[in-house]
């Protein structure tokens, strides 16, 4: 068994609760979400924090997945499980439930949430990549009730840094919804339940005529963050959809991308994965966006 | 096409036939473990228990210049800080590994491998064991570490063992067999030589269970009960008492339940004498169980060959001769775990199951700055290593020959009437008939169609592959004359008792991981004297109840204590004969035995049951002239060889060439183990060895970067596979028996590891053909495959 070092250990009785509590503990006090990404790191005694307020207790409140017209909002406390069952997500944005079903396990995926997993900021986490795709902005909430909201570009400073402040919490993520889009994801791993050698999504929307009205690719496990391609975006829009099309993508993701070489693969091979998942998750963006 | 045999999802059925004697039963341990009723080291709970702590080495290589513990000695809860200098003052710093050289308890002088023992905190409970090592100050001396196997004998490579009078270099041992010149002579005169270097990388056992202690030392009794993560309780008794000083007779090792062990459990680890120290120092019961890291960076791993394989042939592909050169990293310490005379294991048997001309085996073992071992892994003392490397160039043979990998195997088989035939290493196999092993492998696959299908799909660009593997084991250790472990002959003991109600006790020394002992050894007795398996106990894993035995590895159970077993009860027998012949009042000649009972001959209505008679030996009356009462034996079984268990592997992989992800769709697996016993637990034995084999082809390595720092610290780095990545097994058998095995039983534990590694890699490599590749290593993860797939295959290491 690998023990933590010792903390303190408060339950949250509501957001504001966790927010005062952040205010005056400051930055020797963490959040515990699911717990599947900090837990192990202070077991391993690789992060070490004095105090942990729990936020489970908010998951009534925090723990969602709103669809309106144009925008779909999804709690941070919403847990893997919950993305991967709702099928008024998956009809909106089947990329998530692609994504759901190769991260982690099922013992992860029923206490991990998204807001952890996007404040987690591992390079390779792949809600993170999932969110660039869809274009998704943070809701971030301070001190006295103060929101403010922050693109995915913006939220994610470096790897396992985020624009959330040591007296912040991440409650929401909202999604814009546009007519005429498809989504997919698709990750190489090495076992199940491994995180990825890397995993590329995307997103399209097509026009009435049938050409690309935007699109944009999110990768993870290819760099140190998670960013999306804007220059695939700029290439695919306005063409109507083709395989020299995702070719062109593809070689962009391979270029574009920065991966190292660790024991889940070469920098050379996981270049080459960004451009072969990059072609394969646009072909079946349109053909979803399609149907 | 002969028909596909489909996976049967739903044996459960015939899998309790509760039989008295041989057949599928369910496994008697099954409702303990199921229910969390298991008791296990950590389950061990005694009053006034403190907690051990291990604090490690940072670095591979560095001196040791100060231990300052003042500061871990004044924390809370914190009882003994102790450090490798007060064990040297007791002697107690090193102690001698299975392979007669030492291992430092706690380092004294220097560290050899990262994770390394330098001290340890016994405190009142596990948190403060644990946060006392961070108030633990060492400072060291960073030496430049040997990483690089190939690297360690150059002559400006850094000295790892200077704890070793006159040692100069990093040379651990020499190790030859066979015949140099005569394979040579074969190798000149042969129409095609293949040469391939070939490594089976660092792998680490990685049991659920780490391994662990409970030391309770008795100052008024003297005597030390030790509880304990073993696979060889006696052998271990017997090397605490020679370490230690302790009379063997005020030593009780029992090993309670445990959580598999694949060999990691049969060396002794520093932690389990830190612990015995622990307790003798503080007076009261001291636990000690490694968290996963520790168990993964510190405990015995596995392999780590770097083998290069020549092949040399007939043009029509009749096999001659096989040579190979092995460069062995043993780590920092020569912790191999096996018998005394085999420094290279069983490596010998490297010319598998065909009948050459000549053969020749050189190797070098080496001192790294990695942590000791290699342990038997699931592999029969390096019998996978030696399968791999056969498997592997014989079909590097058939791809230089153009040939069907069947057929060349089916050409170049020991045939039948050769067993038991002697290999050109000196290894005589016992019994074998290989042909129709391998044909119904083939049926079963398939295999003319899956060749079709290849090659149907190779037209289209699509990867698929076909791997066979065909191995012979060697399992079984001993017979004692030339097998030992620290002198320790390899012979096992065994008790049997009937109980005056004819119920029954058996006492072994080996000890189950997960085996179903209980069940099988139950299953052993009954079919020899007819007592339902329910109504005996299987008593073992405690050395002050059972008798003395080398313990559970190498698939030796069956082999060796599986014989002792039924020869105790047959002894059983003779004596209830004589009981029964008085009972009925017949000469024992007149007696025939049908299972439970005796019978006159030609009266069959005149009998008595086993337990009837259990009760008359027990009970008032008379007993026939020297005849003592009770109805047990005991015996010491010391086997007159080796089994030599075999098997046909046949796995179908496909291979997404965009991604070079390996999927194994099928796997066929045909095992000879002789006499089956319970043919659901054999089926358990494979299926998990099998999906071992999936885990070391495919993913499993203990990488280090070049500064030795072990990159397989936890499990999300160090991956073991998962029900995903495997397919519904297969399985199929042939049957035969040992001929000198009292019940005909061959050992089946570790065939599946042994042999399934080849045929998934064979199979990758088979289904890389179109791209020319001969050879790629393990781990065949998809960055590697897809190296292989650009003709840039690299060796692992
Ligand atoms: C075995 C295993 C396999 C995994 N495999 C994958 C995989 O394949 N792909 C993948 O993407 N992920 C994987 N994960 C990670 C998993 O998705 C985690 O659950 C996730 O990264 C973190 O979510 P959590 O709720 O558990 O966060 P926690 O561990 O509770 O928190 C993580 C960090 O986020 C902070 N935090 C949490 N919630 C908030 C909030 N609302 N506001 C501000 N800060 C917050 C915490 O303070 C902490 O610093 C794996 C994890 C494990 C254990």
């Amino acid at each position: 068994m690998q023990v933590p070092a010792p903390f303190e250990y408060e339950r949250a009785t509501t957001v504001d609760h966790a927010i005062g509590l952040l205010e005056r503990l400051g930055s020797s006090a963490r959040l515990v979400a699911g717990g599947h990404s900090l837990l192990p790191m202070m077991k391993l005694r690789l992060a070490n924090f004095e105090y942990l307020i729990d936020i489970n207790p908010l998951h009534e409140e925090l723990g969602y997945i709103k669809t309106s017209s144009d925008e779909v909002r999804i709690g941070a406390l919403t847990r893997h499980r919950e993305l991967l069952e709702s099928d008024a997500l998956a009809a909106a944005f089947p990329i998530f439930r692609d994504a759901e079903r190769v991260i982690a396990d099922p013992i992860v995926r029923n206490r991990g949430t998204l807001g952890g997993s996007l404040c987690q900021a591992d390079p390779s986490e792949d809600l993170s990549a999932v969110c660039t795709t869809l274009d998704a902005s943070c809701v971030i909430r301070g001190p006295g009730g103060a929101e403010r909201v922050v693109s995915m570009e913006d939220f994610h400073v470096g790897p396992y840094e985020t624009a959330v402040g040591d007296d912040e919490m991440l409650t929401e993520i909202r999604i814009p919804l546009r007519p005429g889009g498809g989504s997919a994801y698709e990750k190489v791993e090495r076992r199940a339940g491994d995180w990825a050698v890397v995993s590329a999504g995307a997103a399209v929307w097509l026009a009435a005529d049938g050409t690309i009205d935007d699109a944009r690719v999110g990768l993870a496990a290819a760099g140190p963050n998670t960013t999306g391609i804007p220059e695939i975006s700029a290439a695919l829009t306005g063409h109507a959809p083709a395989e020299e099309l995702y070719e062109q993508a593809g070689a962009i993701a391979a270029r574009s991308c920065d991966p190292a070489t660790d024991q889940r693969g070469s920098a050379e091979y996981k270049r080459h994965l960004a451009n072969e998942l990059t072609r394969r998750t646009l072909r079946r963006a349109v053909e979803r966006a399609r149907s | 096409m002969t028909a596909v045999q489909e996976p049967k999802l739903t044996t459960f059925d015939d899998n309790d036939q509760k039989p008295v004697g041989y057949g599928r039963m369910l496994r008697k341990e099954d409702p303990r473990l199921l229910r969390g009723r298991g008791r296990f080291t950590d389950d061990v709970q005694l009053p006034g228990m403190l907690h051990l702590a291990i604090l490690r080495s940072p670095f591979a290589h560095a001196r040791i210049v100060g231990i300052d513990t003042s500061a871990a000695e004044a924390a809370p809860g914190v009882r003994a800080v102790v450090t490798g200098a007060a064990l040297a003052e007791q002697g107690l710093a090193w102690m001698p590994t299975l392979s007669n050289d030492v291992q430092a308890v706690l380092a004294t002088d220097k560290v050899r491998f990262q994770g390394q023992e330098v001290a340890f905190v016994v405190a009142d409970d596990r948190y403060q064991a644990r946060d006392a090592l961070e108030l633990i100050d060492v400072e060291y001396d960073v030496l430049d570490p040997v990483i690089d196997v190939r690297k360690a004998l150059a002559p400006d490579a850094p000295l790892i063992r200077d704890d070793l009078e006159g040692k100069a270099d990093n040379h651990c041992f020499d190790w030859e067999t066979g015949d140099e010149e005569a394979t040579a002579a074969v190798f000149a005169k042969a129409d095609v030589v293949v040469e391939t270097d070939v490594v089976y990388p660092r792998v680490h056992p990685a049991p659920m269970e780490t391994c662990g202690a409970v030391a309770d030392f008795d100052p008024i009794e003297g005597k030390l009960r030790l509880w304990s993560t073993t696979q060889a309780p006696h052998a271990h008794r017997t090397l605490y008492a020679i370490v230690a000083g302790l009379p063997e007779h005020k030593i009780q090792v029992i090993a309670p339940d445990i959580g598999g062990g694949f060999g990691n459990k049969v060396p002794i680890y520093p932690g389990y004498v830190c612990a015995i120290v622990a307790s003798i120092v503080t007076g009261k019961p001291v636990k000690w169980m490694e968290d996963r890291s520790e168990n993964l960076i510190s405990t015995g791993f596995a392999r780590d060959y770097i083998m290069r394989g020549e092949i040399a042939a007939t043009r029509d592909g009749k096999i001659l001769a096989i040579r190979t050169n092995v460069l062995a990293d043993h780590g920092a310490f020569n912790g191999t775990a096996a018998p005394v005379k085999y420094p290279a294991g069983f490596f010998g048997v490297f010319t598998g199951s065909y009948d050459i001309e000549a053969a020749y085996c050189k190797m070098t073992a080496v001192y790294t700055n990695k942590a000791p071992g290699g342990v038997a892994y699931a592999c029969s003392f390096r019998i996978t290593e030696a399968v791999y490397l056969v498997e592997r160039i014989v079909d590097t043979l058939a791809y230089e020959l153009g040939m069907d990998p069947a057929e060349l195997r089916l050409k170049n088989f020991i045939q039948p009437e050769q067993f038991p035939y002697e290999t050109k290493t000196g290894w005589v196999y016992d019994s074998g008939n290989y042909e129709p092993t391998m044909r119904l492998a083939m049926d079963i696959a398939g295999y003319a169609e899956l060749r079709k299908e290849q090659e149907e799909k190779r037209a289209r660009g699509e990867l698929m592959g076909i791997g066979i593997a065909f191995f012979t084991e060697a399992v079984g250790a001993g017979p004692r004359k030339n097998m030992d472990i620290l002198g320790l002959g390899m012979a096992d003991g065994c008790e049997l008792r009937v109980h005056p109600t004819g119920k029954a006790v058996v006492r072994l020394s080996v000890k189950t991981q997960g085996q179903g002992h209980e069940t099988t050894f139950a299953q052993i007795v009954a079919e020899e004297i007819g007592i339902p398996p329910a109504d005996i106990e299987v008593v073992h894993g405690d050395t002050d109840q059972t008798p003395f035995g080398l313990g559970t590895y190498g698939s030796r159970s069956t082999p060796v204590s599986g014989a002792a077993a039924a020869l105790v009860a047959r002894k059983v027998r003779d004596k209830a004969q004589i009981i029964a012949s008085a009972m009925l009042e017949v000469t024992v000649a007149d007696l025939e035995w049908e299972k439970g009972k005796f019978q006159v001959k030609g009266d069959p209505g005149k009998s008595v049951t086993i337990q009837q008679i259990a009760m008359r030996a027990h009970g008032a009356g008379d007993l026939p002239d020297g005849i003592e009462g009770g109805l047990e034996a005991q015996i010491c079984y010391n086997p007159s060889n080796l089994t030599y268990p075999h098997g046909a592997y046949i796995c179908v992989v496909d291979i997404d060439p965009g991604t070079a992800q390996v999927k194994v769709r099928r796997f066929i697996a045909v095992d000879d183990c002789g006499t089956r016993i319970n043919p659901m637990i054999i089926e358990g034995q494979v299926h998990g060895g099998l999906t071992d084999g999936v885990g070391m082809a495919l993913m499993e390595m203990i990488a280090f970067d070049e500064d030795g720092n072990c990159l397989g610290a936890s499990l999300m780095d160090y991956l073991i596979p998962t029900s995903l990545e495997v397919p519904d097994w297969e399985t199929g058998y042939t049957v035969t028996p040992s001929p000198h095995h009292p019940i005909g039983a061959k050992g089946v534990g570790e065939s599946a590891t042994v042999g399934s590694p080849p045929a998934i890699v064979n199979a990758v490599v088979d289904a890389l053909k179109p791209f020319g590749v001969r050879h790629a290593d393990m781990p065949l993860t998809p960055s590697r495959v897809w190296d292989a797939m650009r003709g840039q295959a690299t060796p692992p290491i």
